[in-house]
Order: structure tokens, then C-alpha cells, then sequence
């Protein structure tokens, strides 16, 4: 099943389960669907719980908090990710602290789906990672979609946590297979964590990459590449919630090298959040700094050989992990 | 737009309009006093002159229906629960507080009312309740307390497009009080409120006057259209009289003496002598005991930031 189709399923679900379930976006309606198609048949099958809105990210993510105020479930969709920033007032001044700035808290069930990421050729205002921009932000959690993670289980962790949620999905994936490997490698879960392993190892990898589900096959090819051409052993952690991280749920996993990938550019990110947190629990047990993997300080061009120089891929990786093993 | 001009004279309130105004007026006036001797955290932002807004209103809302107010809501807050204590509490962080000192002056909730800080911010989560009441509460509304200088806000327009749009319960009420903190809505506005809400197809209603009887009999008709669905933005012309938060008003001396002319403090002492002077000094006392007591309660205690 394509990711995008465990996403729809998992919205088709979710309405079904939750009879004060709404999702509300831009273009979401049948026969159209969605820019993506991730809200197709919603409409059909729920006319009254499914609504479609003018263009006004910020609108519909108040119309989102004030559903969820009210006790209901609301799942808002942000066409592309990139618009999320007109909603950023609704999440960071009003949803994240009405949970806690009234003394007691305030469960809202809400969840704000962005379509992000590069790769797609949609240019500068359509590509971005804004992961970092939503960093740290008590009383809002981030998740991101991936394909080892069932989103009917991701969606029931967001809402089961009772306040808002940023749910970042690499339009990159949306086409790609669900749970779908290369037979090289071996994939389990530990809790929220999806643990990714050359097949028949036999000892510990030489370099351990985290990375959010968007990043997952350019990792899987870089590990594949290091295996094959370098004999260097890596192993993939992709955690499903961003922030808060449960970063204890890391450390079993991890060796004396780490490496965490994303696609946004450098600067007050995610990854060296990841970092940091690493660098606290592990400073004497790492044989240098955790590295950090980013694509270039650049806008995303469109033109595809242009947006490849720029975004952070397989061989970026491949490079960052060889380079950081043998200087 | 219907149009009430300010009668000469004011009619005659209940004890209990009366008590709830004079609560209000006394209430701002003593934070104020608190602030000035350092007694008080932060900021605060007060509805002196504008408290016959909320107090007009509450026998046109009901239980069931949801309040958003603003940075300027004590009013709107006293008006709804009567509540001094709680209140003082919140501001002073005391025990007691309705939000255990959390939220502070501006960013309250209880029961269905709701306020916090930012502009324009509450006006799509109030169309997001209103989408609510709507399906599962049909008759009830949601109020949305804004002012003259939130007009500069895109939330509001996103807004009342939406609640046009999709015919929801929701009531927009603007106290234009002609000043934006230190900007006049003359240096801040094109235009006019009824010529936005014209633009939307939403009906709008302007009050001129103080009079709190008057102006519940003027809304009542269109009230009850919008828990039919007619959104609604009700303009209140009225005059803050002190400053925006504390001792910022750089006010010329003719406006601020045009605001007091206005005051419906000083018409209704003029109008009905003994019915004021009869509660005015009770209702003083009262907030002075209030404020007495509440300082001398230990600190608010906080659950704790979210998990």
C-alpha cells in the first residue's frame, strides 16, 4: 500500500471511529480530493464532517482550535507545508498555550497536516522543511510521517496526547510503498522507533543515522552504498514524534558515532536538537561531536538539477557518514 | 444600521445593572490605585468608561453561549460571573486565582468564556466554536468582544468571511473606542467598520449610546437573529477614559475631557443622584474589601506546565 493510501485510510478511519472527528482544508472535497489526494473520498463519505475552506491557513487553524475547543477531534490540512507559516500565530500564540496558560489543562484534539519537502520541483515557497521553525514549543508536539509507521497508530498517538499537533509528511513518500525494504535490510520497532539494520550484521554498525521518516530512502541508499562500496556498517533510527523526543528511547540503539540527516537548511534545527540532547547523556561515549546532515543555506530551486545540488540526499549522507568515520 | 443617538438623560437601571457597573468602574479603578503603588506584576489594561458594553450585554447571552474576550476584558469577565475575587486573584496571583496566575489580566478562561491576548486572534477560533453551536447547540452563539485597532488584523477577515459564508452564530462585538493604545483610529483606519462588515454581506449596528436599557432593547431583535445564523457586528462608539494600560496617555487634554463628558458614571450621578449615591459608596467599599482580602492570600499555586 502507497503511503499516501495508509494516510487517506487512516483519515477514513478516524472518521469513522470518532463521530466529533472533522477535517477541514483547502481543496479537500470531492472529486478533487486534495492537492495530493490524501482527503480523497472524505467528502463523500462524511459531507457533513469534512469541510472545505476559502484560502485562509491562518482562519482555518483557529476554526480547527475552536472545534477542538468545543470537544471535538479536528484535523486540518495546510495544502503545502510551506503556507503553515500563516497559521503560525493560531499554533504558537493561541492552540500550543491554551492547553497550559490557563492554569489547568486544556486537552485539545488537533492535528495541522503539512505536505512538506523538496524533491518534487515545486520551487522556493513549496518545498520547504519548516520542521525547526515549530521546535521547542511546549504544548505543541511534532510528528512526522514515515513509512514504517502505520498513520492510523500515528494519528491515535497525536490526538491520544490532548493538545495540538504539527503532523509533517514528506510529499516525497506519498507515492513510495509502506513497510517496503530492500531485502539487505531488516526492519523492527522498539515503541515509537523504527530500527533499521543491514540483515545479518553480526556486530555492531560502525555509524548510527537518525533521521524523520521524509529522509528515510535517501538514507536507505546511502547505507546501501556504504555497505557495498565502502564496507562501512550503518544503522537507521527513525522516531515518529519530533518533539518532545523521547530521546531515552535512542540511546539502546546508539554506538560511539551518530549522524542525524534532515532536509531543512542549518541553524537552530531539529537535528541539533537531537544533538544536544545526544551530547548531554553521551559526551564521554562518542568518539566526536554528533554530526549533522542538511541541505545547503539555499532557496530550493525548481529546475531538478538545480533542487539536487541543494537538497540534502543519499549522497550527502554517504559522504557526511564516510567523512565522519575516516576524517 | 440602525442608528441610537444618546438620549439627554439616562434611564433608570435596576440595583443590579447599577451594582455590576459600579463594580466595574471601582474594580479598574483599584488596580490602577494597586499599580501605582507597585503592588502589581506586569501590566493590565483597563475599560474604564466602556464597562456599560459587557453589562448591556449579558441579558441578551445566555449560559450556553461562549465568550471571547480581549486585553481589555475585566468587564467583560465581572459582567459574566460576578466575580471580583477570583478575578483580583488572577491579576495578583493569589490563591483563588480563576487561572491559578497563569494567564494574568489577559488571558482567562472559565466555563465558556474565554480571553486571551494577541488581536484579531480569537475571531476563527470563535467561527471554529460557532461551526459547533451550530450543529450541536443550535440557538446558542459566540461573542466575540474586539476593538477599533483590530480591525488591522487579516485574522478578523478571514473571519467573517467564513462566518458569512458558512451563516454561523457568531457576534462581532467592536468597542471603538477611537484610540488604538496611543493611535487614533482616524491615523489607523480607511474606512469604516460598517463599510467592512457591508463588504462581507454582514449586517452591522452602531450604538451611540451609554444607555444601558436603551441599547438592550435595540439588540434584542438582531441578537436573536444570529443564533439563527445572521452573524452580526455590533459598533459600540465609546470612550475610554483612562489610559491604555498605565500611565501611557498621551491623550491631548480636549480628548480626554471629551471622553469624560461622555462617561456614563458622572450622567447617571447627574440623572439619578439618589439611586447612584445609594450604591456607589456600598459598591466602593466593596471592592476596597475584595482587595483587602485577596492581598493577604497566600501565592496561587500552578499545577504545573503541560507534560
Amino acid at each position: 500500500m502507497r503511503v499516501a493510501e495508509n494516510l487517506n485510510a487512516a483519515l477514513h478511519g478516524l472518521l469513522d471511529d470518532d463521530h466529533t472527528a472533522y477535517v477541514l482544508g483547502e481543496d479537500i472535497l470531492d472529486p478533487y480530493g486534495g492537492a495530493f489526494k490524501v482527503t480523497k473520498g472524505l467528502s463523500t463519505r462524511f459531507p457533513e464532517r469534512v469541510i472545505g475552506t476559502p484560502i485562509s491557513e491562518g482562519a482555518l487553524t483557529g476554526v480547527a482550535a475552536g472545534l477542538a475547543l468545543t470537544g471535538n477531534t479536528a484535523v486540518a490540512e495546510i495544502m503545502f507545508g510551506d503556507f503553515v507559516a500563516l497559521a503560525f500565530d493560531q499554533l504558537c500564540n493561541f492552540a500550543s498555550k491554551s492547553v497550559s496558560m490557563y492554569g489547568k489543562r486544556l486537552p485539545l484534539r488537533m492535528v495541522v497536516r503539512c505536505p512538506t519537502g523538496g524533491g518534487r520541483g515545486y520551487g522556493p515557497t513549496h518545498s520547504q522543511s519548516l520542521q525547526k521553525h515549530f521546535v521547542g514549543m511546549p504544548g505543541l508536539s511534532l510528528y512526522e510521517m514515515s513509512p514504517f509507521h502505520d498513520n492510523r497508530a500515528v494519528f491515535a498517538a497525536m490526538l491520544e496526547r490532548g493538545e495540538p499537533c504539527v503532523f509533517f509528511e514528506d510529499k516525497v513518500l506519498y507515492t513510495r510503498q509502506m513497510e517496503q525494504v530492500d531485502p539487505l535490510f531488516v526492519v523492527r520497532r522498539d515503541g515509537d522507533l523504527a530500527v533499521v539494520d543491514i540483515r545479518d550484521m553480526g556486530h555492531r554498525p560502525d555509524c548510527v543515522v537518525i533521521a524523520p521518516g521524509g529522509m528515510v530512502h535517501r538514507v536507505l541508499g546511502a547505507m546501501r552504498s556504504l555497505m557495498m562500496e565502502e564496507e562501512i556498517s550503518t544503522r537507521l533510527l527513525v522516531p515518529s514524534r519530533l518533539y518532545p523526543l523521547d530521546v531515552g528511547a535512542l540511546l539502546p540503539h546508539l554506538g560511539d558515532v551518530v549522524l542525524v540527516a534532515e532536509e531543512s537548511t542549518a541553524g537552530g534545527t531539529w537535528g541539533s536538537e537531537v544533538a544536544h540532547l545526544l551530547h548531554a547523556r553521551l559526551w564521554d561515549r562518542l568518539r566526536g561531536p554528533v554530526r549533522l546532515v542538511h541541505s545547503r543555506a539555499s532557496v530550493i530551486p525548481t529546475a531538478a538539477h538545480l533542487e539536487n545540488e541543494v537538497l540534502a540526499g543519499e549522497s550527502t549522507i554517504h559522504h557526511a557518514v564516510r567523512e565522519v568515520l575516516h576524517g | 444600521m440602525t442608528e441610537i443617538l444618546d438620549g439627554l438623560r439616562l434611564s433608570r437601571l435596576t440595583d443590579d445593572d447599577l451594582e455590576l457597573l459600579l463594580l466595574v468602574r471601582h474594580f479598574e479603578l483599584k488596580l490602577l490605585e494597586l499599580y501605582g503603588r507597585g503592588d502589581l506584576n506586569g501590566t493590565t489594561h483597563t475599560c474604564l468608561g466602556q464597562e456599560y458594553v459587557p453589562v448591556s450585554l449579558r441579558s441578551l447571552l445566555g449560559p450556553a453561549d461562549h465568550v471571547f474576550s480581549n486585553h481589555r476584558g475585566h468587564g467583560h469577565y465581572l459582567s459574566r460571573f460576578r466575580d471580583p475575587h477570583g478575578l483580583l486573584a488572577e491579576i495578583m496571583g493569589r490563591e483563588g486565582a480563576v487561572c491559578g496566575g497563569v494567564g494574568g489580566s489577559q488571558h482567562i478562561h472559565r466555563d465558556r468564556y474565554m480571553s486571551t491576548g494577541v488581536q484579531g486572534e480569537s475571531m476563527p477560533v470563535a467561527a471554529g466554536v460557532a461551526l459547533h453551536l451550530k450543529r450541536s447547540e443550535p440557538g446558542t452563539l459566540a461573542c466575540v468582544h474586539i476593538g477599533d485597532g483590530t480591525w488591522g488584523e487579516g485574522a478578523v477577515y478571514e473571519a467573517l468571511n467564513l462566518a458569512a459564508l458558512w451563516r454561523l452564530p457568531l457576534l462581532v462585538v467592536v468597542e471603538n473606542n477611537g484610540i488604538a493604545q496611543s493611535t487614533p483610529t482616524s491615523s489607523q483606519m480607511a474606512g469604516t467598520v460598517a463599510g467592512r462588515a457591508a463588504a462581507f454581506g454582514i449586517a452591522h449596528q452602531l450604538i451611540v449610546s451609554t444607555d444601558v436599557n436603551e441599547i438592550r432593547l435595540s439588540l434584542e431583535r438582531e441578537i436573536a437573529g444570529v443564533r439563527e445564523g445572521r452573524p452580526l457586528v455590533v459598533e459600540f462608539v465609546t470612550h475610554r477614559l483612562g489610559p491604555h494600560s498605565k500611565g501611557d496617555d498621551i491623550r491631548p487634554a480636549d480628548v480626554v475631557r471629551a471622553a469624560r463628558e461622555n462617561d456614563w458614571y458622572a450622567r447617571y450621578a447627574h440623572d439619578h443622584p439618589e439611586h447612584f449615591h445609594r450604591l456607589d459608596g456600598a459598591v466602593k467599599a466593596e471592592v476596597e474589601a475584595v482587595a483587602e482580602e485577596v492581598a493577604a492570600r497566600p501565592l496561587s499555586r500552578w499545577e504545573g506546565p503541560c507534560a
